[in-house]
């Protein structure tokens, strides 16, 4: 049985979900992205890491359509598309979970999750009892069980709770691709957990989870793969199981530039 | 059968009154204090006055003072919106004298452009709201903070009332529609028909929310606690009714002011123009992110002020059968101001409701007339509105503080 499904998925011919071939940017003089090749797959969380400047947050910018970038492809589910904003990235089904999480404090957790998407009729009228309904739906679907009321304003949660709620908001609208910009990085240890584990929730329900983070601690907790950039360009892209936490600090720090075998980008063209 | 389910439900655990309570009180320890300083500031306001004055608490002061807060609170009504964004509008007070002005020109008799009391109305009002609408995009498009653009604007509106009524200084109204906006008394059967009417409304409208609710499956709130709210708003709606009946009755003008509070309490808490609003006041930079378009809503709010105003220019200019040159002048501004604030709403944004404009005239409007009735100078008056005014800016930002720190 495992050796069957092992044998259906060999790593090299899956196409991936969501897929980015020698994307270049520059602003002015300053090249920020260098022909870098990503990509993620249904199901997986791939971690995006790498040292200030190495360009994640560009990259990521580029696919959620907030940057144009100068040169390169995006492959989505195994077809060429163009991202020209975040309408198109949305539209695709990628949703970006920015560090600063976007949520009104004044609003409740409803408010929150459908913020700009309300459900309303023809007078403009909300509602509530539909967006109340889906919104414990979809918070239950991720097994966040810690807020004990969604009609509080977020402003009272804590920031794993706010993580989830922002979280959740992403993954409600039918998204494929959630990119999330260092979810941990305000937090406690029991709250990291509780994010982390629902980060893993995310890559099991199917989704491709992108995660960018500076903690390689909780990279290799929940990756399944990491994609390291240094200097606007690919240094490496390793399977968790098969390297070390030195082994990567090594690729951030002094990693040479290559593509990584697995990802040549003549092969499925 | 029904009965025996809400008897059910309301005894569930997670829904008891006892377990609200609770959480209510833990929401007041976290600073959200909600209506409580209002409604207790009140109280001890109207015990003061009528323990000075046996007169204040008499059927004619009540009918009085209703009529006197008409305009102050439906101006407040808009600037609560204006709030919600946290901007300020600083044009109102002179704006509503424009719709005054206006209003006034457009009855006189056999002048060349007389139109009907009510098209006269409508167009003032109109006018207003594009006033509103034109500073709203200064701020809105060009990004010239909001005190400075309405700072302008009070000075502008005044000059033009200035310019227009300079000559005769006083322009008389004696067409009876507007007249009788600020000055007509609902006879004692019709003043209850209206009440009947409303609880009826609100009965059903409550009704609608609760088996909705039921419908898709989500908690609905304690049935006892919503029947208690319901009888609570019949018993206040009938009493004032009852209460204004032993004088002259019920004013159409508070009817009018009620009218407004509950149709912009809709538009704020049950539209997503209302919901973008507070999205908008909360964080800004989220709401553009969500793909709402901050710039309409902007312009919109102060669309609002501008209207709300104009309502407000021609309750003022009904109540006095006339406009004059200190049409919009006084303490008009920061009475609609410290209305909206007194009565709850934060000038940091995005915390409020369009009821605080109610609850903050009726403090104010209180205060001036219990003054007024115990023979003191408009001075104590300045000076303990201005006392009341700091006690509720601080305790907003003390509940905010407080509020930010249980975040956590």
């Amino acid at each position: 049985m495992t050796q069957a499904l092992a044998e259906t998925r060999p790593t090299t011919v899956i196409t991936p979900l969501l897929e980015t071939r020698g994307v270049s940017k520059s602003f002015g003089p300053v090249q920020a992205l260098i022909d870098v090749d990503f990509e993620v797959r249904a199901g997986e969380v791939m971690a995006l890491v790498g040292d200030n400047g190495a360009g994640k947050s560009t990259l990521i910018k580029c696919i959620a359509g907030t940057y144009t970038m100068d040169a390169g492809e995006v492959w989505f589910d195994g077809k060429q598309v163009t991202i020209h904003g975040p309408k198109d990235a949305a539209r695709l089904g990628i949703e970006v979970v920015y560090q600063d999480l976007a949520l009104c404090d004044n609003l409740d957790v409803v408010q929150n999750m459908y913020l700009g998407r309300e459900i309303h009729d023809w007078l403009g009228r909300l509602k509530e009892a539909p967006m109340e309904a889906r919104t414990s739906e979809t918070l239950r679907s991720l097994r966040v069980t810690t807020i004990s009321s969604i009609r509080q304003p977020v402003a009272s949660l804590s920031g794993g709770q706010r993580q989830s709620v922002a979280i959740g908001r992403a993954v409600m609208w039918n998204s494929r691709v959630v990119i999330l910009d260092e979810p941990t990085a305000a937090l406690g240890v029991a709250q990291t957990a509780q994010v982390l584990e629902l980060v893993r929730q995310l890559a099991d329900q199917g989704l491709g989870v992108v995660l960018i983070s500076h903690n390689l601690h909780d990279v290799f907790e929940v990756a399944d793969r990491i994609t390291v950039l240094r200097l606007g360009r690919n240094v490496a892209v390793f399977e968790r199981a098969q390297t070390t936490q030195q082994e990567v600090v090594h690729a951030i720090t002094a990693g040479v530039p290559t593509k990584v075998a697995g990802m040549v980008p003549e092969d499925p063209a | 059968m029904t009965a025996a389910d809400a008897a059910a439900e309301a005894v569930a655990p997670s829904n008891s009154l006892l377990e609200i309570a609770r959480r209510r009180w833990e929401a007041l320890k976290a600073g959200d204090v909600g209506t409580l300083p209002i409604v207790v500031g009140l109280a001890g306001i109207v015990a003061f006055f009528y323990w000075k004055n046996e007169n204040f608490l008499t059927a004619g002061n009540f009918t009085n003072l209703m009529t006197q807060m008409a305009g102050v609170t439906t101006i407040a009504i808009g600037v609560v919106f204006v709030l919600l964004l946290g901007e300020i509008d600083l044009s109102i007070a002179y704006v509503s004298g424009v719709a005054g002005v206006i209003v006034a020109e457009l009855q006189i008799p056999d002048g060349s452009w007389q139109v009907k009391g009510i098209v006269a109305i409508g167009i003032a009002v109109t006018l207003t709201a594009l006033i509103g609408a034109l500073q709203g995009s200064f701020v809105a498009i060009l990004g010239v903070p909001s005190f400075v653009v309405t700072l302008a604007g009070l000075l502008f509106w005044q000059g033009v009332i200035l310019y227009v009524i300079g000559q005769q200084g006083v322009i008389i109204i004696e067409d009876a529609t507007i007249n009788n906006v600020a000055n007509y008394f609902f006879s004692d059967t019709a003043g209850l028909a209206i009440a009947g009417g409303a609880t009826g409304l609100i009965a059903a409208g409550t009704l609608a929310g609760v088996l909705s609710r039921r419908r898709h499956g989500i908690r609905t709130d304690n049935l006892l606690l919503v029947a208690g709210k319901l009888v609570f708003l019949a018993a206040v709606t009938f009493g004032a009714v009852i209460w204004a009946n032993q004088e002259r009755g019920f004013p159409l003008a508070f009817l009018i002011v009620i009218i407004f509070l509950v149709f912009w309490t809709w538009v704020a808490e049950r539209t997503t123009f209302g919901r973008h609003v507070y999205a908008v006041g909360g964080n800004a930079e989220a709401a553009r992110r969500a793909g709402i378009n901050i710039r309409r809503i902007r312009i919109q709010v102060f669309m609002i002020s501008g209207l709300m105003a104009g309502f407000g220019g021609v309750i003022f200019a009904a109540r006095l059968n006339s406009v004059d040159l200190n049409a919009g002048g006084g303490t008009l501004l920061l009475d609609a101001i410290s209305a909206a604030v007194i009565g709850g709403t934060s000038l940091f944004g995005g915390r409020g409701r369009v009821l605080s404009a109610l609850m903050g005239a009726l403090v104010i409007s209180t205060v001036g007339n219990g003054i007024d009735l115990l023979g003191y100078s408009s001075a104590i008056k300045f000076m303990v509105t201005g006392a009341i005014l700091l006690a509720a800016v601080t305790l907003d930002t003390i509940s905010r503080r407080r509020l930010e720190q249980a975040g956590r």
